[in-house]
């Protein structure tokens, strides 16, 4: 087991190095540089700018150096020392400003990764055993949906009912009174109340591909001779499925977390910003338009980095729960 | 099986049991060719079909979008502002009570109120806009080509209105938008998915062929394309276009961003069949004959793969459509004066407009969804008919 950790560990690597090169491609792609942009600025307020000034700021900031340098001393400042660069926007660090939005990110996707889990579990189950029943056309309908609606229209949509027969306020985290509020019973019911909307929007098509796939497996366990056995023996309906084939067709649930997770965090992106939700998305559509490229950039890589994580733990999992994987 | 026939006069069998004719349902499907057994197996799949008649009359519309929009999708009439939508009736019933058939729209009346400076239409039955077939109506210039001004339905009148799906808040007839909006939206779908098939076809074989370094490079750089949210990428991507470039240039580099991150699941495909095609029969025995590695690749394999390449180009089109709609939407993607349905959902982003003038949401959405379930019924009846030998 120990073995197979670090060979998957050791795995990575490349494929982090290639999501950097992602991320710093992004960044050094919009034209012109942080300086440029400065002396625009400087201009337009009708400061002089001494060219020599130009050259010595690029000289500090590095822009001067060959591309494979300017490389080496971003990712050598996020591993060394966890300096993500400067927001220009803000003039303040990227690092102060990245790790609470990735926090809420992160926190929302765990939460619909297990609306997910929770949702398709029971209706893939029945789904499978009920199968060609109204029920289970009603569910494959409902999942066909769900995979074809876009996540910005399912929450506009959302949005919509929810302000006209709710009265809710929709978008945000939060009601206004609560959002500086200490944490409290309060503030907590009303962030649940808030959090339905965006955890259906993210969650739904995530759901309805894993209805799918659960059917599918599920169905090819129940026609196989260890569970005729184990009715044949007697036991109870309910526990000749949950005993045996649920468990077996159960991996995908862990293996989803790898394919689920990129399209999650995709999927909070577009949701936050369409409903405001003080995630990375609305923070990182603003800093692409405003080309304030280290924060965007250091979004980009976190999110990618953050879903091989997911990655990693998943396949860590199906390696614990499945014995046929990790002595291969 | 095959149909015996005999050189001489056909032997009588007697009244033998055996079958040795076969019986003429079978004989008739027996020798038929690899493409009639796939239409075969496609055809009986009736949800596929449906679904591939409407791919093909969203292209049709996508083709004729200027006959068919009942105005150009940027003319605008500032004193009809989010009107809502007109209901094509078929009768009008006369001064003197007969009723006769005339295609007609009953026009609005406006009212402001004085204290919001609100508009509020109201659909006025007295008023009545007579509506015709290829009526004269906004110019246009049919595919860039050459000067025309028919629509296929229009107000006869060119100076009265005529909203089936209501207005934006300029003023633009959402139905003409919306039709022209097919055009790019389909067509960004297409081109995307082109691009997509060239690379992932020419990856996925030299990763399937090749296997080794090669198979391993390729399938690393997959590994990272396919494990990043897609999203901010395009985010990312997508945001660096020069604001100054015109709208075509813009088109043509969202369609590759969009494109550059779709061919993985195609190339995965086929790598997939390469490797199982590498040691069939019929590939040794072109490999005998001195055939070049190209030849092989191009002229024996590629070919058993085209209705699995088919399938999967087909469930690969709605991903292209979905980002590219929701790019435009965020407002980094496609910009006015270009009109595709991520365009016209931008205009409904806030929940003001969606309360007030829901049309502006629900008919685009409507568009998208329809598309992309067809795409997919579609590419599940093709993915299920790829293979007609099996079972």
């Amino acid at each position: 087991m120990v073995r197979y950790i670090i060979k998957r560990v050791l795995y990575m690597i490349p494929t982090l190095f290639g999501l950097s090169l992602i991320a710093f491609m992004i960044i050094q792609l919009p034209p012109g540089d942080y300086v440029t942009s400065m002396i625009a600025s400087m201009q337009d307020s009708g400061a002089n700018v001494d060219p020599r000034q130009v050259e010595r700021l690029r000289e500090i900031y590095g822009f001067n150096d060959p591309i494979w340098v300017q490389y080496f001393k971003w990712i050598s400042g996020i591993l060394l020392r966890g300096d993500f660069g400067y927001s220009f926007e803000w003039n303040r660090p990227v690092a102060e400003l990245i790790w609470e939005r990735m926090g809420s990110t992160l926190a929302i996707s765990i939460a619909s990764l297990l609306f997910v889990w929770a949702v398709a579990l029971p209706i893939g189950i029945y789904s499978a055993v009920r199968r060609h029943t109204i029920g289970d056309y009603v569910f494959t309908l409902v999942g066909f949906i769900g995979l074809a609606v876009p996540n910005f229209i399912l929450a506009l949509t959302l949005m919509y009912f929810s302000y006209r027969y709710f009265g809710q306020s929709v978008g945000g985290l939060f009601s206004p009174e609560y959002v500086d509020a200490p944490w409290s019973w309060g503030k907590f019911v009303d962030l649940l109340g808030h959090l339905w909307i965006p955890i259906i929007v993210i969650g739904t098509s995530g759901t309805a591909a894993l209805i799918r796939v659960l059917r599918a497996n599920l169905s090819d366990e129940l026609h196989k001779p260890y569970v005729i056995t184990a009715k044949a023996k007697g036991l109870p309906g309910y526990k000749v499925v949950l005993k045996y084939p649920v468990r077996i067709a159960l991996n995908p649930f862990v293996s989803a977390i790898g394919w689920i997770l990129p399209e999650l965090i995709s999927g909070v992106t577009i949701t936050a910003i369409v409903l405001n939700l003080p995630t990375a998305g609305p923070l990182l559509l603003r800093s692409l338009i405003s080309q304030d490229m280290y924060l965007a950039g250091s979004f980009i890589l976190l999110m990618g980095v953050l879903t091989l994580i997911g990655m990693l733990v998943s396949d860590l999992l199906l390696a614990l729960l499945d014995p046929r994987i990790r002595f291969t | 099986m095959t149909v015996h026939t005999f050189i001489d006069e056909e032997p009588d069998t007697g009244p033998s049991t055996t079958p040795l004719k076969p019986s003429k349902a079978t004989s008739d499907m027996g020798d038929a060719n690899q493409w009639t057994l796939i239409w075969y197996k496609f055809s009986r799949n009736k949800l596929a079909v449906v679904s591939g008649f409407v791919i093909l009359f969203f292209c049709f519309v996508g083709l004729f979008a200027e006959v068919l929009a009942p105005s150009a999708p940027d003319v605008s009439r500032p004193q009809f502002t989010n009107a809502p939508p007109q209901s094509l009736g078929l009768f009008v019933t006369d001064a003197d009570g007969s009723s006769r058939f005339q295609l007609h729209v009953t026009g609005y009346t406006m009212e402001v109120d004085p204290a919001s400076l609100r508009r509020s239409y109201v659909v006025d039955p007295e008023q009545i806009v007579p509506v015709g077939l290829f009526v004269q109506g906004a110019p246009y210039k049919m595919w860039g080509l050459f000067d025309a001004n028919i629509h296929l339905l229009g107000p006869t009148d060119p100076g009265e209105t005529m909203y089936l799906l209501g207005t934006d808040r300029l003023g633009r007839d959402l139905l003409s938008r919306l039709i022209h909006g097919t055009r790019i939206s389909m067509s960004i779908g297409l081109v995307g998915v082109s691009i997509s098939l060239v690379l992932g076809v020419v990856l996925g074989s030299l990763s399937g062929f090749y296997g080794g370094v090669v198979d391993t490079v390729i399938q690393r750089v997959i590994e990272v394309i396919s494990s990043m949210p897609t999203i901010p990428l395009w985010l990312g991507l997508a945001a660096a276009i020069p604001l100054t470039w015109s709208p075509l240039m813009v088109y043509f580099i969202i369609t590759l961003i969009v494109s550059l991150f779709g061919w993985t699941g195609l190339a995965r495909e086929v790598r997939g069949r390469f490797f199982a095609l590498r040691g069939e029969d019929f590939v040794t025995a072109a490999k005998l004959d001195g055939s070049s590695e190209r030849r092989v690749i191009f002229r024996h394999i590629l070919p058993s793969l085209t209705s699995h390449i088919l399938a999967v180009v087909t469930l690969a089109l709605p991903t292209m459509i979905v980002a590219e709609t929701a790019l435009s939407f965020l407002g980094i993607g496609l910009k006015a004066p270009i009109v595709s349905w991520g365009v016209l959902l931008q205009e409904a982003q806030n929940v003001r407009t969606i309360a007030n003038a829901s049309w502006q949401l629900v008919w685009p959405a409507a568009a998208v969804v329809v598309t992309v379930l067809a795409y997919n019924f579609l590419g599940d009846g093709l993915r299920d008919a790829a293979d007609p030998y099996e079972s």
